[in-house]
């Protein structure tokens, strides 16, 4: 029998919440620093996504000038270097901070300041990436960066430079975040929450750690190799001097598809929490989806040279490759299938957030198909860099991760701002997202198997691209308004939504057994747990119907205090990088150690209470 | 706010109407026609094999797509909870079901790894049926095309017979590019040290169109190229005109007009042979594209600008203006100037042209 706490560790009136922004930049508590990653992150997706948008008007009809070639250049890259590493993974970043705790039961993650630090490495690395752009030195290269491109011959300016710096600054972030999710899953469990009974975001959110502890660490050896490459007159990459253009592509690979998961895993979990709850009836194969997940990060480990189908790798690793992408297929297969099982039978309510969840297991087929196609060398060889491609992975990344983490935050905005979002405007969203998504990139498909190549900044009329490009212009419009719609109804739902309940949906996790928002030390008492769905448990133990849990005082609850080192540290951090942007800039690198060092120390020292 | 929507119910009314409209774009979608560069409508053996794997691939996927998503739309409509619904049965899951489901994509996917394997191995041969051996070398942005058989090299238009396997060795002067030719063979990288294979046999004699499909810098969209494949008597006719472009009037050609001689002129004194060579025959690899025949090649700037002589004056009056970040520098040369680099440029034709064949069958 589960046991949770329905608020009656004392009814004083709560502590005046702390507030403004100095609260803000000192904050451990991990479900603000949740916030501040999911407000950062989705800024740069919205830049993201007003740079895929001029992108779109640029090709919108053929050997038009609206964009130069170097600005398109500019902004294909940024494009997808945003998406990928300023928008999904800390889109992810802010359900972990968020949820992870809640769902395990937990008061905090293990390492609340590694925590903050964490996130304002992620910030200014956001920041001194998009800084390029003031100096009109915008990464242009593409977000693989293929050797030998790169090289200070072919790419003299700083664009290269910002990027690897860039890069190197958000790797940081990404692995102490890893670290600390890792081992706040591993240890701070409630009792009875055995590994097979957590929740099945928290399941993904772990593989998704142990993928970013192993793939995070290559490419940042790529981007050292890279820069001394640039910078320091080594020759990794450089055939002129014995190294191999073909190195890079195997180590940014290695690390690039690892990568691909860690942007879907994550929306694998946020998916599998939403069906169950508006289908009333548990996940489908919890233990197959458990395994199938831990199988997709295992062989994604092996499957890096499908993407270098083209260069030649000799008919023994294309097979070897090939095979190993094709079995990816099976457990994925497994996962659209259990969620199908899941619905099945069910007696689905139709809220937003369900939606969202129906239209990514929709979407994510559709791009799990055309994967499997390309997963064979010799459709790939007709397919890789065209427009088939492009076609493929917006299934999978937008119709798929976008999809799901919309769906998550329809679905858990109740409980982070203690406001429900307008179901009207909700689906009004999904439709013209949904709408617009397919028309921009199911025509791409059709583009790319008819020779669209990728990466273009323009193509002649008399190609036969005019029709479609046209069209999936048109798409991204819709697509673009339809996020105008999401802003407006959260914008109107902080002002005057709807005041959410504990657990507006019927949840089965353990997020939904506190108040919305919860308050500052989440659970007052330490839930035990004995079953996968502890809250439905205990609803079905009382009757059907559970008490509104109260706000509490939180006398005697011991918090980590606030902290400002944090901050100081990752500037220091990101500084001492920076110094290595031109070259090598002595004082910027010497100023940013001694802040780094200073931090550390400050921040090992600091007192328990002040 | 209480915004109000069509319900479900009233929203499936569209449904057939939507899928009348998606079928008819889907088909629309499947036509080849229009499209030059297509890859659905292979021209030679090795674009074939491909298209036979994809053709697989795309059957399967398509059988897999109506199955799946109509048991998923089909559960949507089925499933629908009404207010007041008792809470439905909680089956956790279903072990027979579960492999059932685990084996049937394993077995499908035997039905494509299959095929994959084989063409895999297929494609990787190195042909034996005495090819005709082309060295491919990409630039930014250009492509040159070197035949050791008949010591000629060219660039931007591919000559090639019918009937006679073509054997590609491929290497890069600079960054990594991949020849593509859609209708004939799929992409193949470049890599600089390189010597990367690619081959293929057409019957069918027509201009294929290709263009560099690895991201290779500031004009990677306008690195295109043709691939010209012509009966075996007009491609020796070509390969028999390209030898005699370029030589010395002396040597037995006509004498020149004064607006070309001119040119000629021009071409030597205005920097022009820093980077060009005129001459097809044992010429050495240069910076610029090989002018050879430049008078009868089909665009300039890379498969891009129709050959005609107000592009060609458009060009030299300025090349960055026409397509920034080329390593051609604005020569500061005047209209008079340019009248007569064209004309000689013009002059420098394969006799007898090759458009006549080049430009009948393109994407069909």
């Amino acid at each position: 029998m589960s046991t949770i706490a329905m608020g009656h560790a004392g009814t004083e009136a709560a502590p005046a919440e702390k507030k403004g922004l100095w609260s803000w930049i000192t904050t451990v508590d991990h479900k603000r620093i949740g916030i501040l990653y999911g407000v950062t992150a989705f800024i740069f997706f919205l830049l993201g996504g007003l740079e895929a948008l001029l992108i779109r008007w640029q090709l919108g009809a053929p050997d038009k000038t609206f964009l130069s070639p170097e600005a398109y250049n500019q902004l294909f890259t940024m494009h997808g270097t945003t998406m990928i590493f300023l928008g999904v993974m800390p889109l992810s970043a802010m359900f972990f901070n968020y949820f992870i705790p809640l769902q395990i039961g937990a008061r905090d993650v293990a390492f609340p300041r590694l925590n903050a630090y964490s996130y304002w490495v992620f910030l200014f690395g956001g920041l001194v990436l998009n800084a390029s752009f003031l100096f009109n030195a915008a990464p242009d290269m593409g977000w693989f960066a293929y050797a030998n491109l790169t090289s200070k011959q072919f790419s003299p300016g700083l664009n290269v430079d910002f990027w690897i710096i860039g890069l190197q600054i958000l790797g940081i972030a990404s692995l102490a975040a890893a670290v600390n999710f890792f081992v706040t899953i591993l240890n701070l469990r409630a009792p009875g929450m055995k590994m097979m009974r957590m929740p099945m975001f928290v399941w993904m959110s772990l593989i998704t750690q142990v993928l970013l502890l192993l793939a995070f660490p290559i490419i940042t050896v790529a981007l050292v190799l890279l820069m001394l490459d640039r910078n320091f007159g080594t020759h990794f990459f450089v055939p002129s001097g014995g190294g191999d253009p073909v190195l890079w592509q195997h180590l940014f690979w290695l690390f690039g598809h690892p990568e691909v998961y860690i942007l879907i895993l994550p929306a694998f979990g946020v998916v599998s929490e939403i069906l169950p709850v508006f289908s009333r009836k548990p996940l489908f194969g919890y233990a197959a989806m458990v395994f199938s997940g831990c199988f997709i990060a295992f062989l994604g480990f092996g499957v890096w040279s499908h993407h270098m189908f083209s260069t030649g790798l000799g008919p023994m690793a294309d097979t070897v490759f090939s095979l190993g992408t094709m079995l990816i297929a099976i457990p994925t297969g497994v996962k659209i299938f259990n969620w199908i099982g899941t619905v099945w039978g069910g007696s689905i309510q139709y809220k937003t957030p369900m939606y969202f969840a129906l239209g990514f297991v929709a979407m994510f087929i559709i791009g799990g198909l055309s994967g499997v196609m390309h997963a064979s060398p010799p459709a790939d060889l007709q397919q890789t860099d065209s427009y088939f491609i492009v076609a493929h992975f917006h299934y999978v990344l937008f119709g798929g991760s976008i999809f799901a983490l919309t769906a998550g935050a329809y679905y858990w905005f109740p409980k982070m701002t203690g406001r429900m979002l307008s179901e009207g405007l909700g689906k009004v969203h999904f439709w013209l997202m949904f709408i617009g998504f397919n028309l921009t990139f199911a025509p791409m498909h059709i583009l790319g198997l008819n020779g669209m190549p990728r990466r273009v900044y323009t193509y002649s009329a008399g190609m036969g691209f005019e029709f479609w490009n046209a069209i999936e212009t048109a798409g991204s419009l819709i697509l673009g308004f339809s996020f105008l719609v999401f802003i407006v109804n959260i914008l109107k739902s902080l002002k005057s939504g709807e005041v959410a309940t504990a657990d507006p949906w019927h949840g089965a996790t353990l997020e939904w057994s506190i108040p919305s928002p919860p308050q500052e030390w989440n659970f007052a008492v330490e839930p035990t747990v004995d079953g996968r769905d502890p809250l439905w448990e205990l609803r079905r133990a009382n009757g059907g119907t559970l008490p509104e849990p109260a706000r509490v005082s939180g006398k005697g609850i011991h918090l980590p205090s606030p902290s400002y080192w944090p901050i100081v540290t990752a500037f220091g951090t990101a500084m001492t990088l920076v110094g290595f942007l031109m070259h090598v800039t002595l004082w910027v690198i010497l100023a940013g150690l001694a802040i780094t060092m200073i931090g550390i120390f400050s921040w090992a020292f600091e007192p328990a209470d002040h | 706010m209480a915004l109000r929507l069509p319900s479900l119910r009233r929203a499936a009314r569209w449904v057939p109407a939507l899928c009348i409209t998606l079928a008819m774009l889907a088909l629309a979608g499947c036509s080849t026609d229009g499209y030059p560069q297509t890859t659905l409508a292979p021209k030679a053996d090795f674009a074939e094999l491909l298209d036979q794997v994809f053709r697989r691939s795309f059957q399967l996927a398509t059988i897999v797509f109506f199955l799946v998503e109509g048991a998923l739309v089909w559960a949507l409509f089925r499933f629908r909870g009404k207010p007041g619904d008792a809470e439905p049965e909680q089956n956790h899951g279903n072990t027979m079901l579960e492999v059932v489901w685990t084996a049937i994509p394993a077995v499908i996917l035997v039905f494509i790894a299959v095929p994959t394997i084989q063409v895999i191995f297929k494609t990787a041969e190195t042909p034996t049926d005495n090819p005709l051996v082309i060295e491919v070398t990409g630039h930014q942005w250009w492509w040159e095309f070197r035949y050791p058989e008949y010591n000629l090299v060219t660039a931007g238009d591919m000559h090639v017979p019918t009937g006679r396997t073509v054997d590609l060795r491929m290497t890069t002067g600079d960054v990594v590019h991949s020849f593509w030719t859609p209708q004939l063979a799929g992409k193949r990288d470049v890599f600089p040290g390189r010597d990367n294979r690619l081959w293929f046999k057409t019957e069918t004699p027509g201009t294929y169109p290709g263009q560099c499909a690895e991201f290779c810098g500031t004009q990677h969209a306008r690195m295109a190229f043709q691939v010209i494949a012509q009966d075996p008597d007009a491609f020796d006719a070509w390969r028999g005109g390209m030898a005699e472009v370029g030589a010395p009037a002396d040597s037995g050609g006509s004498a020149p007009s004064p607006l070309v001689a001119q040119g000629q002129q021009l071409f030597a004194t205005k920097a022009c042979v820093g980077c060009h060579v005129v001459t097809a025959v044992g010429a050495p690899t240069m910076v610029g594209p090989n002018l050879a025949g430049i008078g009868t090649r089909s665009t300039i700037a890379s498969g891009w600008l129709p050959n005609t002589d107000e592009n060609l004056a458009r060009w030299l009056k300025n090349p960055q203006e026409v397509k920034v970040g080329v390593l051609m520098p604005n020569l500061g040369l005047t209209d008079e100037e340019i009248t007569a680099l064209v004309a000689y440029l013009r002059s420098l034709s394969v006799v007898p042209a090759p458009g006549a064949v080049a430009m009948t069958a393109a994407g069909n």
